[in-house]
């Protein structure tokens, strides 16, 4: 058997042959570069442009004097950002809705997930199906939903008042309160299912032998189940902090004038105020801000799948 | 047993906190009254109401094209990436590869939609295409992003896949066009449409990337919802969320029929096949 021949039984077939990979690596890596990484550099261009009355609302880059090109770079757009304690207080609030929310969704997500696991073989996967399910049903009208129960004439005020617990109305609806709610309901699909995955595959003869030796459940539930269950604990959270931060329909629908998050002002600076280049100053560093996490993210998801 | 039931009672809870909204919604797209507070019996006009509104039709249609076509195509691109992730080992530039498919997921929609609205403003400049925004430019953007959700869905399905089946063709004589035509698309269809499916639901349902890219004359249903949201409680909102619902539900529950269907009958194929080269060893 030649050399090539061998490589091609040992290798997976049909889609692995070279012309194979070639087509499977290069149409998404090329579809990906050009709508998904390179538009960064354009929107980091347009950051560092000026604004200008005109259509598309940015003056030029480059400009052409005596023939020779020009560079018209400005960091006015960062200084304002960093200048203003407004864009400060909405950067620094969206990291910490996102990071309060991501610690209550764990909260709620890890005895969910750990209870799925922990269920008969046959109703985990009709159980991990109802955590999904909702998922698939528009986000946009579950947060919505959301704004009729928390108002002040909703369903929760109304379930209260008619309990007795309070006699007039609680503010509930454009609060950081609801914002957080909202978060945590719209993300604990994507905390419950990667604490499942690992939570299931963690090997029951561990938490045997812990028991053997004499530890109470409560001992090996920490000193255990907890650190092997970590990678989950670390993969969900990114995935529910990353987007959190800079999530725009939920704050601009639950939340009120005083909940500063970026993405709101973001797209205020985008559609109401049409300034181009704070806005695309203000996606540059929420993007530098969530590049760690990402990578994070990336780096925990290739472990598991060596693990 | 404390344990147990403690779980049992989150997870119950936890069920509870996930399907509350959706249900005051479908109950409330049944109440006659326009305000919240009241009851005011019950009814079904606000569905007569969402189907006499042409704004709402327009958009509707709208948003179905582009989810159909956008999904379709980010299975093509989705598809092959997950199976490349799954199956060809480490090649070169394979970390930066799959940077480029994690992150989609978790990249705020905000930065994502501005993005590539540059992006379109700077190629129509240099290469004149495409020309202005509107259906086009929102279906590459749901492309991108559905492309890689069906990267995740496919790739855990090719690793769940037995490589013997394909390679056993192989060495029958099988070219490689034929094995992908016959064994691995067949044996990958369950992860393809649940991969569809889900890049379905993602176009149908995204607001904020849509916003940016589109342009006059597309406006799609989640740009409506929004706009009528703002605009204060309506309660035809309500109505529209329930058919949605009651569309995926039951498109959910319909795929998952198909595929362990599909997947029954594979099983009872591969048991009979194995059943005849038993007997064909006992001649």
């Amino acid at each position: 058997m030649t050399d090539a021949a061998a490589d091609r039984v040992a290798d997976s077939p049909a889609l692995s042959t070279s012309r194979g990979r070639l087509i499977g690596i290069l149409i998404p890596t090329a579809w990906l570069l050009l709508f998904f990484a390179i538009p960064f550099l354009f929107v980091i261009k347009i950051s560092l442009s000026e604004a200008a009355y005109s259509v598309p609302p940015v003056s030029d880059f480059l400009i052409w004097q005596d023939g020779w090109p020009v560079l018209q770079a400005t960091w006015a757009n960062f200084a304002l950002i960093l200048d203003d304690p407004l864009y400060l207080q909405a950067l620094l609030g969206s990291l910490r809705i996102a990071a309060i929310s991501t610690l209550l969704t764990l909260l709620i997500g890890y005895p969910m997930a750990y209870a799925i696991a922990r269920a008969e073989p046959g109703m985990r996967t009709p159980l991990l199906l109802l955590v999904i399910l909702p998922f698939w049903t528009s986000f946009l009208i579950r947060v919505y939903a959301w704004s009729t129960l928390l108002q002040d004439q909703g369903m929760i005020n109304s379930a209260l008042m008619w309990l007795g617990v309070i006699d007039d109305p609680m503010r509930m609806l454009n609060t950081e309160f609801a914002v957080q709610l909202g978060i945590v309901y719209s993300y604990l699909p994507f905390m419950i299912l990667p604490l499942y995955a690992t939570l299931e595959r963690l090997d029951g003869s561990l938490l045997e032998a812990a028991a053997d030796l004499g530890a109470r459940p409560a001992t090996t539930f920490w000193r255990v189940t907890l650190p092997l269950s970590l990678p989950g604990m670390a993969a969900g959270c990114l995935l529910v902090f990353i987007p959190a931060a800079g999530e725009f329909v939920i704050p601009e629908l639950l939340g009120g004038p005083d909940t500063l998050m970026i993405g709101k002002i973001m797209w205020q600076e985008f559609f109401n105020n049409r300034d181009w280049p704070v806005a695309s100053a203000l996606a540059t560093i929420l993007l530098l801000l969530l590049i760690v996490p990402i990578l994070l993210l990336d780096r925990t998801q290739s472990r598991a799948e060596q693990g | 047993m404390r344990r147990g039931s403690f779980l049992t009672l989150c997870l119950w809870a936890g069920f509870a906190f996930l399907y509350l909204p959706i249900l005051v919604l479908i109950v409330y797209s049944f109440n006659a009254s326009r305000l919240v507070a009241v009851w005011g019996g019950w009814s079904v006009k606000w569905y007569g109401e969402l189907f006499r509104d042409p704004q709402v039709l327009g958009a509707a249609s709208m948003s179905l094209q582009i989810a159909a076509i956008s999904a379709t195509v980010a299975v093509v691109i989705g598809g092959l990436a997950g199976y490349a992730l799954s199956r060809f080992g480490r090649f070169r530039g394979r970390t930066g590869f799959s940077t480029m498919l994690t992150a989609p997921l978790v990249m705020p929609e905000v930065i994502t939609g501005l993005s590539l609205l540059m992006l379109f403003i700077a190629m129509e400049q240099i290469v004149g295409w495409p020309a202005g925004r509107g259906m086009t430019t929102v279906i590459i953007a749901h492309i991108t992003f559905a492309a890689a959700y069906v990267a995740v869905v496919v790739r855990s399905r090719v690793a769940g896949l037995d490589r013997a089946l394909e390679e056993a063709a192989m060495d029958l004589g099988a070219r490689p066009f034929t094995v992908l035509r016959r064994i691995t698309l067949p044996m990958l269809m369950p992860g393809l449409l649940s991969g569809w499916l889900l890049a379905f639901t993602l176009s149908l349902d995204d607001l904020v990337i849509a916003s940016f890219v589109t342009g006059p004359g597309a406006t799609t249903l989640p740009m409506l919802i929004f706009s009528k949201v703002r605009l204060g409680v309506s309660p035809d909102i309500n109505a529209l969320a329930t058919l949605i619902v009651a569309v995926v539900a039951s498109g959910v529950l319909l795929s998952g029929w198909i595929m362990l269907r599909t997947e029954r009958r594979h099983a009872r194929q591969v048991r009979a096949a194995f059943r005849r080269e038993g007997a064909m060893d006992g001649n």
